[in-house]
């Protein structure tokens, strides 16, 4: 799989709740990948998250654009808005709920759903829709995470 | 339109699963409509593993609630003009 965005392609990163540290570690790191790559990067999130994700980077290295969640479902519903790779972060049931909304309302997208947080292997099992599936019981510590993907985007010979 | 925190929802499940949710939707309510994620019921889209399962009770209806840090919700509200949109575009049949 290459990382290597086309032109103009466009990835939604949809956050979960911020209260599992690892998810804006992992965030900041794929948005920043991301954008390197190419893409064009859009935070979904909660006002939380997203204030989160911006004081983290306040120079917006990482994080640019930024859409409050349920506007971003609203739009994607409405086809306003698309995008060629969605990545949803899922540490709870809720985090399952919206990757299968985003499945459905993305049919023809990558979608990659990042599961992590204590229960981890429990939610992926829950997965039943077709996506790409990073899975670790990481809570306060990203570095598996991280690895699960650089892996899934082909990162893992020039970050390790 | 109507704000879904404004109707004064009842809750009826707190912190539950989709599954949940749609098997509680099915035994509670004698009208069940099916809808795909995205449906929008006042000014709210609803998230989840289709199909989604939406119940109507008289005037009322009722249906799953998402919210990033808290879970899913099954909650009851007036339906108003809803349920006649409902009825017009939920589908029907999964129901045991």
């Amino acid at each position: 799989m290459t990382t290597q965005a086309h032109k103009n392609e466009s990835a939604l990163l949809v956050f979960g709740c911020p209260e599992v540290p690892v998810q804006a570690a992992i965030g900041l790191y794929l948005a920043g990948r991301l954008g390197e790559g190419g893409y064009d990067v859009l935070s979904a999130g909660n006002p939380s998250v997203l204030v989160l994700l911006r004081v983290s980077d306040w120079k917006k290295r990482y994080i640019r654009r930024t859409i409050d969640l349920d506007r971003c479902i609203g739009e994607v519903a409405e086809g306003k808005r698309d995008a060629g790779l969605c990545v949803v972060f899922a540490h709870n049931d809720a985090g399952i709920s919206y990757a299968a909304s985003m499945r459905y309302l993305l049919p023809d997208s990558r979608l990659i759903v990042v599961v992590f947080g204590r229960n981890a292997e429990e939610l992926a099992a829950q997965i039943e829709f077709p996506c790409e599936k990073v899975v670790e019981k990481a809570v306060h510590n990203p570095g598996k995470l991280k690895k699960g993907i650089d892996e899934v985007f082909g990162w893992r010979a020039s970050t390790s | 339109m109507a704000c879904i925190d404004e109707l004064n929802p009842e809750i009826l499940l707190r912190g539950a699963s989709f599954a949940e949710c749609r098997a509680t939707v099915e035994k509670r309510c004698r009208e069940v409509y099916y809808v795909d994620p995205g449906y929008a019921i006042f000014d709210t889209h609803i998230i989840g593993v289709p199909p989604i399962a939406v119940g109507v009770e008289d005037t009322f209806i009722v249906f799953p609630f998402t919210k990033p840090c808290y879970g899913t919700y099954l909650i009851r509200v007036p339906g108003g003009e809803e349920v006649e949109r409902l009825r017009k575009k939920g589908k029907t049949g999964r129901k045991p």
